[in-house]
């Protein structure tokens, strides 16, 4: 399934400009650590999480990840975005929390890949 | 006798400035993908560097990044002239942390980041003395596990 179809059936507030929305969700992953979700996730995956600064931008961009969620309407920082669209990483925002992202993805078939 | 050709790559990290976070690595990683590096050893060379560019930004107030990229590895070395860690064998466990709150909140000091170094690096050693920094080196064999 490509991230575009996986933002659309979530209702999710794209937020990024230059992502590549073609991109094939190889998986999703969910945590708020940082390096947790850099020693775990792999490319192509979405995430979700309740970060929204810009470090977020930056881990998404060294994995290859397909989006990032912020979910929970948790606040994403202008710097976030500008450090997303200077990397083609897609972030997506929705007021559900976590929990039910990470459901919905599991209802679209998205498992955690592995 | 004739040295490797190697790429060489340099980077000052400052303290504290999450706005640059990740400029080394992110650097590092074009290059290694500009060169044809496979995408695994790619994404591992730029965790591990990302990683130790964090703990110098947020532990030792600045240090260096010097990358070294032969043919066949990798090398990336990472040194500060912070406070020093007094127990390496303590650092090295998963879950311990000295990180502030702040740093907490921003979902980093969880204590993964020099065992996600040493877990994505072929070779991985740590020099730390008190009161004079510490100097990390890792390094990468450009052999693909994917093929």
């Amino acid at each position: 399934m490509q991230i575009k179809e996986v933002i659309n059936s979530l209702n999710l507030n794209l937020l990024t400009h230059t992502g590549d929305m073609q991109m094939e969700v190889t998986g999703g992953y969910a945590s708020d650590l940082l390096s947790n979700v850099m020693g775990q996730a792999e490319p192509g995956m979405v995430w979700v999480t309740m970060q929204g600064h810009q470090n977020v931008a930056a881990v998404a961009s060294l994995i290859g990840l397909a989006a990032v969620i912020v979910a929970g309407g948790a606040p994403v920082e202008e710097d976030t975005l500008k450090k997303a669209d200077a990397n083609n990483i897609n972030i997506a925002a929705t007021d559900l929390p976590a929990y039910v992202v990470a459901g919905q993805l599991y209802a679209l078939g998205i498992t955690n890949g592995k | 006798m004739t040295e490797a050709k190697s790429v060489k790559m340099s980077y000052d990290v400052a303290g504290g400035d999450f706005d640059r976070a990740g400029e080394a690595s992110a650097n590092i990683k074009r290059m290694l993908q500009k060169i044809g590096i496979p995408a695994d050893i790619v994404r591992r060379v730029a965790i591990g560097t990302y990683e130790a560019e964090m703990n110098v930004l947020i532990h030792a107030g600045g240090g260096t990044v010097n990358a070294e990229i032969f043919t066949d590895h990798t090398v990336i070395n990472i040194s500060d002239h912070g406070p020093g860690i007094p127990d390496i064998k303590l650092a090295m466990q998963e879950g311990w942390s000295t990180a502030p709150d702040y740093i907490r909140q921003m979902g980093f000091g969880a204590g993964m980041g020099l065992p996600n170094m040493m877990k994505c690096s072929d070779k991985f050693d740590i020099q730390s003395k008190i009161g004079e920094g510490t100097s990390i080196t890792m390094e990468f064999n450009h052999i693909s596990e994917d093929l």
